[in-house]
C-alpha cells in the first residue's frame, strides 16, 4: 500500500478554502476544518449542519457552531457525511498467523510477527472506513495467540501501525476459542467441548499459581520463577489488562466461555455470538460485551444454523455493549457499514448500530478515550460519506486516520482496491481461518 | 420449457399443504405505491390482479377496478419474484456436512447424466430462506468443481416440491474450467487437458447424436451421459461453464466456437478484461455475485463488472453461485443491490434478477415481469427492495402467499 504522503507544497499553504478532493493529506501544521458536512459523532445527537476542525492528529471542534480557527484550511463538504472511523473488533487482514497443530493453547505466540502491512487487505478496510481494528489468529486452536490493535495509518510495516498504551505496552487482546472450531480428532487438541473447556482451565489454573509465585518472589529476582511468556500473558488476563477475545456461537458454548470466564475473573469480549439472541440476559448479567456478525444466510456450519438478523438489536435491547466485525475475510472489510445496517433490518436502532460500529468498539479494545466518537480531544480519525452510512447507495469517499488522509476514492490506486479489478487484491492470501481450520 | 400446465387444476389441491404459512389462493389485488412490473415504466399507485395462479392484470388504481370479492393486500413497493441466475440451493445444504453436500459427485470429473431434479431438496432452510427474501425462481443443480459436474434446473422455490414447480427439469449441463475442477492427482490436472477431454467428450456426444437421429436400426444403444451431452450439440440446452481466469473464459469461448455450441458464462470474475470477446461472441454471463470475495482465481473481480458488460450490450443476470462455508448461500436481492450502488441503474440491476435472469434462463414468458397471463410470482417490500434497511413483507407463487415473514 504506498500512502501518499504529498509534499506539503503541492497542497497550497496559502489556500484557505480547498475542495474536498483537495484536502491536504498529511498531518496538519494548519488546522483543517470541514465544513457544512451532516456529522454523526456518535457521542450525541446527529448534527444536520456542522463543522469538524482537526490538528496536529487529534479533533479539536466539533459541532453546530464550532469556530473555524483564523488560520485553518477550510474544506466545503456541504452533501457528505462524516463519522468516526469504524473499529473492526475482529479480523484477518494482514495474513498473520497463530499457533500450529504442535497444541492447543499457544498465549506465547503473537500475530505482531507475521502481519502482513503492505496487504491490500488493508487498503480494503479503509475503504470500508475502517480505521482501528482487531487483527487476531484463527479460531482452530482454544488459544491461537495474542492479537493486535492497529490504527489503519497506511503505514509500510507493523511497527507503523501499533497503538502504544501509556505503560508502554503494545495495545492487543488474546484470542480464545469454542465450539467446533478448535476439535480435531487427532494430536494435542480437543476432542469434545467439555476437554475444550477443561484445557482452557488447566492452563488458566497454571497461570494462576505462576501469578502467586511472582507475587510472593516480589522484587527478589532470585526467588521469581522462570519466565514464561505465555503465562505471563494469561497473568495479564487475570490481571484485566489483557482482554480475551471469545471465538463462540451457539448458546451453550457462549454460556462456556463465560463460565471459564467467571471463575478466573475476567471479562471477555464475545466474539460472533451468533446464537447470542438466545442467552441476551445471561450475556448482559456477565456484563460481557459482543461483537456480532453478520452473514447473508443460516448456516454453512452447524453452529450458524440458527444465525438471525435480530441478534445485534436483541443483545443491545439486554444491556449487553454490541458491536460489529467483518471476520474478514468472511465477511469484506468493505461492507462493515453495511453489517450495521442489515442489523438495522433486523431490528437494532439506528442510532445504536452506529454506536456499535464506533464506540462500542472502541470500548471493546479498550481504546474509547482515543477512538470511537467524534470528540474533541479524540483521534482525528473519520469517514466522509456520500450519503447516510446505512444506505446501500452510500459510499466511503475518504477514510482519515490522525488526520491524514489514507484513502481516497478519487485515487484510483483506491479506487481499484475499493471496486475491486486486475490487480486489486494480487497481494492478498485468501484468508478464511475458520474454514481452514475447521 | 416444460410445463405441465395440463395438471394444474389437480394441483390446486394439493397446495394447501405448503409450509408454515396459510395458503390463500383466492384471487387476490395487490396494491403498492410503487409496482415495478420490468415490462414498462414503474406503476404508481398501482394494483396488482391474481386469478387462478396468474397475473390477471397491472395497472394504476385509477384505471383498474378490483372486482368483488378479491382479497386485498397492500405494500409500498411490489417487484416480480426474483431469480437467481444459478445457485446450487437444495443441493448443497445449509449444514453443510457430508450428507447433505449433493452439489458435486467427485467420483468422475464427467458425469452429465447426473440431474439437479434427482438431489433437490426443497425443504432445506436455505430454499425457504431465499423464498422469504423474495427469491422465486432458482437455477440450481449441479456445481462448479467438476469438469462436467451435471445437469441444472430452474425450478420455483416452493416446498415440498412439486412437479408443476419444475420450469425446466434440464436446463443446462454444467462444467467448470480452471482450479476447482483440476485434480493434483486424477484427470485433469491441468487446463489443457481439461479442455482435451472437453473436446474428446463433444465430439462423441456428435457423432451420438448423429447416430440417434439416423435409421432406428443403426442407433445402438441408449447412453445417459452421451444424451445429455447430444442435447448441447444439437443445441437445445447450452452449455453453462463456470470460468474466473481470462485463460479459462477465453477456452470456453473457443470450445463453443469450435462446437457451434451455446454458452452460458458462469462467474467470469475476468470478464471485465475481455468484454469484446465475449460480445463479439454473442455469449451471456451470469456475472458472479457482487459481493463475491476476491481471491484466487477471483482476485480480479471488480463490482463494477455487471454494469461494464451490460454497457456493452452483453447479456447478463446475477446469481448467488456457490459458497462452500459462510454464508452457505448469497442472496441475489442483496448482491443486485450492491450493483445498483456500483454502476448499473436500479432498473438494470432490478432486471438482472428478474426479466433479463428469465431470458437468460428461457422460461420469460412464464416469470421475470408482471404482465397479464404470467405465473402470479411477486415481492412485496415496504421501501426501496435494494435498501439494506427495507424489508421484504411478503412473497406469492402462482397467487399463493408463500411468505409473510418480514425479512
Amino acid at each position: 500500500m504506498s500512502r501518499r504522503v504529498a509534499s506539503r507544497c503541492a497542497v497550497g499553504f496559502a489556500a484557505l478554502a480547498a475542495s474536498l478532493s483537495a484536502a491536504p493529506v498529511a498531518a496538519q501544521d494548519q488546522p483543517l476544518a470541514f465544513v457544512n458536512a451532516r456529522i454523526l459523532t456518535a457521542a450525541g445527537a446527529d448534527i444536520a449542519n456542522g463543522t469538524l476542525v482537526v490538528h496536529k492528529g487529534r479533533i479539536v471542534a466539533v459541532g453546530a457552531s464550532a469556530q473555524v480557527p483564523a488560520d485553518a484550511v477550510r474544506v466545503e463538504a456541504r452533501g457528505k457525511t462524516i463519522m468516526p472511523g469504524l473499529v473492526d473488533t475482529h479480523s484477518h487482514i494482514g495474513g498473520g498467523s497463530g499457533g500450529d497443530s504442535s497444541a492447543a493453547l499457544h498465549p506465547d505466540v503473537r500475530l505482531l510477527d507475521s502481519f502482513d502491512a503492505r496487504s491490500s487487505a488493508l487498503t480494503r478496510a479503509l475503504a470500508g472506513g475502517i480505521t482501528t481494528v482487531n487483527v487476531m489468529p484463527g479460531s482452530g486452536h482454544l488459544m491461537s495467540g495474542q492479537t493486535l490493535y492497529l490504527k489503519l495509518r497506511g503505514a509500510p510495516t507493523v511497527d507503523g501501525l501499533l497503538i502504544t498504551l501509556d505503560d508502554g505496552r503494545i495495545a492487543g487482546g488474546l484470542k480464545m476459542a469454542n465450539g467446533t472450531n478448535p476439535l480435531r480428532p487427532t494430536g494435542p487438541f480437543p476432542g469434545t467441548r467439555a476437554r475444550s473447556a477443561a484445557m482452557a482451565r488447566d492452563l488458566f489454573v497454571k497461570a494462576q499459581a505462576y501469578r502467586d509465585k511472582l507475587k510472593a518472589a516480589g522484587s527478589d529476582a532470585s526467588k521469581r520463577p522462570p519466565r514464561d511468556l505465555g503465562l505471563e500473558t494469561l497473568v495479564d488476563v487475570l490481571a484485566g489488562t489483557r482482554t480475551v477475545h471469545f471465538h463462540t456461537h451457539r448458546h451453550d458454548d457462549i454460556l462456556t466461555a463465560l463460565r471459564i470466564a467467571r471463575e478466573f475473573g475476567f471479562t471477555p469480549v464475545l466474539q460472533h455470538v451468533t446464537e447470542g439472541w438466545k442467552v441476551a440476559d445471561e450475556i448482559a448479567k456477565a456484563g460481557a460485551p459482543a461483537s456480532v456478525i453478520v452473514v447473508d444466510a443460516p448456516g454453512g456450519k452447524l453452529e450458524a444454523v440458527d444465525l438471525s438478523l435480530t441478534t445485534a438489536g436483541v443483545l443491545d435491547k439486554a444491556g449487553v455493549l454490541t458491536g460489529f466485525h467483518t471476520d474478514d475475510y468472511v465477511t469484506d472489510s468493505r461492507f462493515l457499514l453495511r453489517s450495521a445496517a442489515m442489523a438495522i433490518r433486523g431490528g437494532m436502532p439506528r442510532d445504536r448500530a452506529l454506536y456499535a460500529l464506533t464506540m462500542a468498539g472502541a470500548r471493546m479494545l479498550k481504546l474509547e478515550t482515543r477512538v470511537g466518537t467524534l470528540d474533541a480531544g479524540k483521534d482525528a480519525d473519520f469517514v466522509v460519506l456520500s450519503g447516510d452510512p446505512f444506505s446501500v447507495y452510500t459510499t466511503v469517499e475518504q477514510t482519515w486516520v490522525e488526520g491524514r488522509k489514507v484513502f481516497d476514492l478519487a485515487n484510483p490506486k483506491d479506487r481499484l482496491v475499493a471496486f475491486g479489478g486486475l490487480g486489486a487484491t494480487s497481494n492478498e492470501t485468501m484468508h478464511m481461518h475458520d474454514a481452514e481450520e475447521r | 420449457m416444460s410445463v405441465g400446465t395440463a395438471g394444474c387444476g389437480a394441483l390446486f389441491a394439493i397446495v394447501g399443504l405448503l409450509g408454515a404459512v396459510t395458503p390463500v389462493r383466492a384471487q387476490i389485488a395487490v396494491r403498492a405505491e410503487t409496482i415495478h412490473t420490468m415490462a414498462g415504466a414503474p406503476i404508481a399507485n398501482g394494483v396488482v390482479l391474481i386469478r387462478d395462479g396468474k397475473i390477471e392484470r397491472v395497472g394504476p388504481a385509477a384505471q383498474v377496478q378490483v372486482p368483488a370479492g378479491y382479497r386485498e393486500v397492500a405494500a409500498k413497493v411490489v417487484t416480480p419474484g426474483l431469480i437467481d441466475a444459478h445457485s446450487v440451493v437444495g443441493l448443497s445444504g445449509y449444514l453443510n456436512q457430508p450428507h447433505d453436500q449433493d452439489q458435486v459427485e467427485s467420483s468422475s470429473p464427467i458425469q452429465p447424466e447426473l440431474r439437479a431434479v434427482d438431489a433437490y431438496n426443497a425443504q432445506d432452510k436455505l430454499v425457504e430462506w431465499l423464498r422469504q427474501l423474495g427469491v422465486t425462481t432458482i437455477h440450481t443443480g449441479h456445481g462448479p468443481g467438476a469438469l462436467i459436474s451435471g445437469q441444472t434446473m430452474v425450478v420455483k422455490t416452493v416446498s415440498p416440491l412439486s412437479s408443476r414447480a419444475v420450469l425446466v427439469p434440464e436446463a443446462m449441463v454444467a462444467a467448470t474450467l480452471g482450479g476447482s475442477s483440476l485434480s493434483p492427482t486424477k484427470a485433469p490436472g491441468t487446463r489443457s487437458k481439461a479442455i482435451a477431454m472437453l473436446r474428446a467428450e463433444l465430439i462423441k456426444a456428435r457423432s451420438y447424436s448423429e447416430k440417434q437421429s439416423g435409421p432406428e436400426d443403426k442407433r445402438g444403444d441408449r447412453d445417459l451421459r452421451q444424451e445429455a451431452l447430444a442435447r448441447v450439440i444439437r443445441k437445445e440446452i447450452p452449455l453453462l461453464v463456470t470460468a474466473h481466469r481470462a485463460v479459462d473464459i477465453q477456452a470456453a469461448l473457443r470450445v463453443a466456437s469450435e462446437f457451434d455450441i451455446r454458452l452460458v458464462l458462469d462467474g467470469a470474475a475476468d470478464a471485465h478484461l475481455l468484454v469484446d470477446e465475449i460480445k463479439r461472441a454473442g455469449v451471456p454471463v451470469v456475472v458472479h455475485p457482487t459481493m463475491f470475495r476476491a481471491g484466487g482465481e477471483t482476485e480480479n473481480l471488480s463490482m463494477e463488472t455487471a454494469a461494464t458488460l451490460h454497457k456493452a450490450g452483453i447479456p447478463i443476470a446475477l446469481q448467488s453461485s456457490f459458497e462452500s462455508y459462510v454464508p452457505k448461500t448469497r442472496v441475489v436481492l442483496f448482491e443486485a443491490a450492491v450493483a445498483a450502488a456500483r454502476g448499473l441503474t436500479f432498473e438494470q440491476a432490478l432486471a438482472s434478477i428478474t426479466i433479463d435472469a428469465a431470458r437468460l434462463l428461457g422460461v420469460q414468458k412464464q416469470v421475470g415481469s408482471i404482465e397479464a397471463g404470467k405465473d402470479a410470482d411477486l415481492a412485496l417490500f415496504d421501501g426501496d427492495p435494494f435498501e439494506y434497511t427495507s424489508h421484504v413483507v411478503g412473497v406469492f407463487i402462482d397467487g399463493t402467499q408463500v411468505s409473510d415473514t418480514i425479512r
